[in-house]
């Protein structure tokens, strides 16, 4: 990164502030960007600002998308939330109960015997299905779960083929996220959805999300494939905007949070 | 005349009777779209009817059709736009008596409750199922007390308030509540 920033002939002196993702995480990998961050920080003595990685997600998706108060479909690898702004802070609608849908896509693939990430194969694998098996679709109010459907679907191999099971658990899953996503617009009456997260990869999930948003007369976001999976532009993104606003994190309270959670976050940059 | 389109279905208002009509979705696969359409509906009639029996305000129900179900209307506000510390001390006691009864809701939030006659009147029963387990009621009451943190300010006094309406008429009502607790904190990576 200092090389990189060296090449394109940043000095430290450019430096306004330096942003790190405080969480959530996991501990190990979130503590050496902390401890970096820190460092930097202390070095040049310029302000730290922790910044909360899944509302990293939804700024950088609205900046580059120009949504302004969109429900959030947030899906990753950990992280499955629907999610919208109110009242300073970014409310949490609904969520998994048990595994995001990114892991349990991973969980099933890996059962299979489907290399690492199995989000993309099992998208593949689904083109080649013939017809669909009912699998538990889990939604309890505007949460929802994926655990045993990832199960039922490893169980389903037993009298399908994998093909099959693949798109119905895509099927199911997406539906799932979709219907809770409708149900967040219709609560709130936001006439915008967004999404973000590396399993907002996915062409059918994309597809049917914006069916639901055409049928309801309302407009659906996408960023750029490079600002939806995990990236750092979104961090230094949502340092500037708390820069700008006076939100800095001082040295002490910047320990890491594995648990950080959306919601905890008072928002003062909107 | 609409009353409301809801996320899965359209509500009518038609000769002084509610129309539930659950509308296809469209990206939804149809397969899936139908099984999830007429299990609902199937379903909800059957504990509107079940809950009004044993207590608890419900919309009586005229006739059911496919996906559509024909009612009573409830005229009233609902309680998401007059909620207060004390309405939601009787929303505890409705729902302590919808969990004593075996039934849980599935979708407790305060866009599905009417004020009506002094009396709480449940609606939307689209995603209810019999359930006596700590579990199910445990994520009910969690589903509920989302919607107030989500949707209220000074959601703890609400909170506070649920717990008192409930626990007053629930027996088991200690356990559900350290449930939610249990199932707020789990499995959460954000």
């Amino acid at each position: 990164m200092i090389n990189s920033a060296k090449d394109k002939g940043i000095v430290p002196s450019d430096l306004d502030a330096i942003a790190f993702s405080q969480g959530p995480g996991m501990g190990p990998c979130l503590r050496t960007v902390a401890t970096a961050a820190r460092a930097i920080s202390l070095s040049l003595d310029i302000p730290l600002i922790g910044v909360n990685h899944c509302i990293a997600h939804i700024e950088v998706g609205r900046w580059k998308t120009g949504a302004e108060d969109p429900v959030v479909l947030y899906v990753s690898g950990a992280n499955s939330q629907v999610l919208a702004y109110r009242n300073g802070k970014y409310r949490v609608f609904g969520e998994t109960l048990d595994i995001g849908i990114g892991n349990a896509l991973d969980k099933f693939a890996r059962g299979v015997g489907l290399q690492h990430p199995g989000g993309p194969k099992v998208e593949e694998l689904s083109k080649k299905a013939t017809s669909f098996i009912q699998l538990p679709y889990v939604v309890k109010g505007m949460d929802f779960s994926f655990s045993g459907l990832s199960t039922a679907a490893a169980a389903a191999l037993k009298d399908h083929s994998l093909e099959d099971v693949c798109f119905s658990f895509q099927e199911t899953a997406f539906a799932i996220l979709v219907e809770v996503t409708e149900r967040a617009v219709a609560h709130t009456g936001s006439e915008e959805v967004l999404l973000g997260g590396g399993v907002g990869a996915n062409k059918r999930l994309r597809e049917m999300l914006k069916t639901m948003c055409g049928d309801r007369g309302i407009r659906f976001y996408v960023p750029d494939h490079r600002f939806m999976g995990d990236n750092g532009s979104m961090i230094a993104y949502l340092g500037l905007l708390m820069f700008e606003n006076n939100t800095i994190t001082p040295v002490e309270e910047s320990y890491i949070r594995p648990d950080y959670r959306p919601d905890d976050v008072i928002v003062t940059w909107r | 005349m609409f009353l409301a389109k809801g996320a899965e279905a359209t509500i009518e208002l038609i000769d002084g009777m509610v129309i539930k009509n659950r509308i296809p979705k469209s990206y939804r696969l149809k397969a899936l779209d139908q099984i999830i359409r007429k299990q609902r509906t199937k379903m909800e009639a059957r504990i509107i009817s079940e809950s009004r029996r044993r207590g608890v305000p419900t919309p009586i129900i005229f006739d059911i059709e496919n996906c559509k179900i024909t009612m009573e209307y409830i005229n009233g506000p609902k309680i998401k736009d007059i909620l207060t510390p004390g309405l939601s001390n009787n929303i505890g006691t409705v729902v302590g008596r919808l969990h004593f009864e075996g039934i849980i809701h599935g979708d407790l939030t305060t866009s599905n409750m009417i004020l009506y006659d002094d009396r709480i009147y449940m609606i939307d029963f689209g995603l209810a199922f019999f359930e006596r387990s700590v579990e199910a009621r445990g994520v009910d009451v969690h589903v509920l007390f989302r919607t107030f943190e989500s949707t209220h300010d000074e959601y703890e006094i609400l909170i506070e308030n649920f717990k008192k309406g409930y626990r007053g008429i629930f027996p088991d009502a200690e356990a559900v509540l350290k449930r939610v607790e249990e199932i707020k904190g789990r499995g959460r990576y954000a």
